[in-house]
């Protein structure tokens, strides 16, 4: 089955098949990064590239790797090297990359539809890596790819999502997918960070920590990032660490078997205690390893390879 | 001496109670006689038959970018658009640059309008000096130019006790206040309404609070100073009964409401299709029926198209980089016309009412009837004519419109000023 699609745009238009055909495929594909030459030729003669206006370590790398172990021609352009700084639009940027014939657009951005603006305009397939507050569907595949490892399946897992919900495009791509897969997702954080509405997606709000953690599978902490937003939010760091902190005390309150996932980076101290975050139940570096697999599977399925052929 | 005889339309003419079908004799620019049967052998015919004749219609809220931004509009190529979406006169707002804050600006503004416009160009003048809400402007100077109204367009008078100064100062020249209500500590950053399409879309929201805060506030002042006050644009629930309060008090309060308000919602917004970013924001469709209700019970006064012209390519960018507002001038009549008398929610004497007498009566410009004397400006309305909008064809020079392909029945098809007709659909026989 191939996923037939131009573009990776966001987890909301996807279907579960589609879904599933993506975890299902970086599974067969998470192998090859175990492997002593880890390098298969799926992608030879494929021209990606990393667009990134926005800093990332985790997702670029990640995408990058993947590429290479596809055996794929992968470049990277950021903001600060790329024409943006010469006041270049992102439309023009688009249309002259696009001349040079790449196959694959990897876009990161800080405006929420900057990755739909390339598509519209695109011949290569174009994936969003994040676009502002909106989504960030291959975290949320590396996140669902994980969870399942973990605990065989997603459905009638309960999820929480604790933090910044109202600035995080990591918890709406998250959302859309647990929801998608049949998990009871509950969302916590202070009433400032919870965006109108978001019931509607289908989750329970809660503004206390411990009723959130109650009897969770899966608890996933979301950067705090008070320093690049209006005050208004918050009244202090260490006030929120007292009221949504993740501790080893709260965490009692999960099951014995709970999972500690977090995007990344770390704000240690502010969303999470180093104690959880280095812990047993932590499997913060395995989302990691499982950030290359999904991406491969995503680069592969983009440009038209069937799941079929990786398992055989 | 020039005669038009437009003969065989159905007239109505809200502001003289008239709807019936008449024959409307023109001559020297002005309205000479209303009748049966009428003839004249001088006269250049005009087949009305099947038509709507209607007084010219008023656009009392556009952006016509003439000084500054040519490139967007000009007052020509403004005006042009404006006669070919049904309009004999329209107001300009007057954030230009530089902005119309004194008499030198006015009068260019008038100049060009004589000159280049074939619309009645009406300026409304800034409330404060360069719009930016420290010091009023010279508005009598201003009115003594030629101004009908001033604002400081989509800024707010955010300074209560400028705003009240506003209202009393303005108040002495007979000229309404203007404000684009809008806390713009609460809009923030954002850039759509926030409801939960902007959730879904991880776009920063403005609640629909940032508007009525506003409007509850200007209200008072108009209570505390009796100063004729006009709401732009209001777009939200809040506001629509705000404003029904005010006028059972029976203060000097009014408001129009643009016609994306009433046909779009904020879900229009889900293609990051940045013609659908304005500022009020597409709101929600409890909104849009409070809206219509208003529209209805006659709570909300006039249509205006705060027709707001963009370069393509400013516009053509990332959803929250991209400059507020859409064009409106040639869509806003057949909008009306669609939505509004052809689904029935108001009847077409009603809606002719807020294009013409009601906008008069705020802005006290002397147009916006038939009565026997008055300006020749007569707009003819095709009701069930079915127009493809196309922004190809448009007059404007920008191409901002979120309308484009949509089929809607009912549009303008000839425009008549001051006795001459200015724009027809199809070549005048």
């Amino acid at each position: 089955m191939p996923l037939n699609r131009k573009d990776l745009l966001g987890i909301e238009p996807l279907s579960v098949e589609e879904v599933n055909l993506i975890l299902d495929t970086a599974k067969a594909f998470k192998e090859v990064s175990t492997r002593d030459i880890k390098k298969v030729p799926t992608l030879r003669g494929k021209t990606i590239i990393n667009l990134f206006f926005e800093p990332s370590t985790r997702t670029r790398t990640s995408f990058e790797i993947a590429g290479k172990r596809l055996s794929a021609d992968i470049l990277n352009i950021s903001s600060s090297t790329s024409s943006v700084v010469k006041g270049e639009t992102l439309i023009d940027t688009a249309k002259n990359l696009e001349a040079m014939y790449p196959d694959i657009i990897i876009i990161r951005h800080s405006r929420a539809g900057a990755p739909h603006l390339l598509a519209n305009i695109c011949r290569a397939s174009i994936i969003n890596a994040g676009d502002g507050a909106h989504e960030h569907p291959t975290q949320a595949l590396l996140d669902a790819f994980t969870i399942r490892e973990n605990k065989g399946q997603i459905k009638g897992l309960k999820v929480a999502i604790i933090g910044d919900i109202l600035h995080s495009r990591v918890a709406r791509s998250n959302i859309h997918l647990l929801t998608k897969l049949g998990a009871e997702v509950r969302i916590a954080g202070p009433a400032t960070y919870i965006p109108v509405e978001i019931e509607k997606l289908g989750v329970k709000v809660f503004h206390h920590i411990d009723a959130a953690l109650e009897g969770c599978d899966v608890v996933m902490m979301l950067r705090i990032q008070r320093e690049r937003q209006d005050k208004s939010y918050l009244p202090s760091l260490r006030e929120y660490f007292n009221l949504f902190g993740l501790t080893p005390e709260r965490l009692k309150r999960a099951k014995k078997d709970v999972i500690i996932m977090h995007p990344g980076p770390l704000n240690r101290g502010v969303e999470i205690s180093s104690e959880v975050a280095d812990g047993p139940y932590s499997v913060i570096l395995e989302q990691v390893t499982n950030g290359v697999a999904v991406r491969m599977a995503v680069l592969y399925l983009l440009m038209g390879g069937k799941y079929e052929e990786v398992v055989s | 001496m020039k005669k038009l005889l437009v003969k065989g339309g159905r007239v109505i003419d809200p502001a003289n109670n008239l709807d019936e079908h008449r024959d409307l004799l023109i001559a020297d620019g002005k309205i000479a006689q209303i009748g049966k049967q009428l003839e004249d052998k001088e006269a250049q015919i005009i087949d009305a038959r099947g038509l709507i004749v209607a007084p010219g219609f008023i656009d009392m809220h556009c952006h016509l970018r003439e000084p500054g931004r040519e490139d967007e509009e000009t007052i020509e190529s403004g005006c042009r658009a404006a006669a070919a979406g049904g309009f004999t006169s329209v107001a300009c707002m007057p954030n230009t640059n530089p902005p119309n804050d004194s008499q030198s600006v006015t009068d260019f503004i008038l100049k060009q309008a004589s000159e280049k416009g074939i619309v009645n160009i009406f300026p409304i003048g800034a409330a404060t000096k360069g719009l930016l809400g420290e010091e009023l402007a010279e508005i009598g100077e201003l009115k003594g130019a030629g101004i009908v109204a001033v604002s400081d367009d989509g800024h707010p008078i955010y300074n209560s006790n400028l705003m009240r100064k506003a209202l009393e100062y303005a108040s002495m020249f007979d000229l309404p206040v203007i404000d684009h209500c809008e806390d713009k500590e609460l809009s923030a950053h954002g850039v759509m309404n926030e409801g939960y399409y902007s959730t879904l879309l991880g776009l920063p929201g403005i609640p629909a609070a940032a508007e009525e805060t506003m409007v509850a506030r200007n209200i008072i002042l108009s209570v505390l100073t009796g100063g004729q006050l006009h709401i732009a644009h209001i777009s939200t629930k809040g506001s629509v009964e705000l404003l029904r309060w005010a006028k059972a008090q029976g203060l000097k309060v009014t408001a129009e409401v643009t016609p994306h308000h009433f046909t779009l919602t904020d879900k229009e917004v889900c293609r990051y299709d940045t013609n659908t970013k304005m500022n009020p924001p597409l709101r929600s469709a409890e909104d849009i029926e409070a809206i219509l209700q208003g529209i209805k019970d006659g709570t909300i006064d006039a249509i205006a198209t705060d027709h707001a012209p963009h370069r393509g390519d400013e516009k053509n960018v990332e959803y929250a980089d991209a400059p507020f507002g859409i064009i409106g001038l040639e869509t806003a009549v057949p909008l009306a016309l669609d939505r509004l008398v052809n689904r029935g929610v108001i009847s077409i004497s009603r809606m002719i009412a807020m294009f013409t007498v009601n906008p008069d009566r705020i802005l006290k410009i002397e147009r916006g009837t038939l009565s026997l004397e008055a300006a020749a400006d007569v707009t003819l309305l095709n009701l069930s004519e079915v127009v493809k909008i196309d922004v190809n064809s448009f007059q404007s020079k920008s191409r901002n419109s979120p309308f484009h392909g949509w089929d809607l029945k009912g549009r303008a098809v000839m425009t008549i000023v001051a006795g001459n007709v200015v724009w027809s659909s199809k070549p005048i026989t």
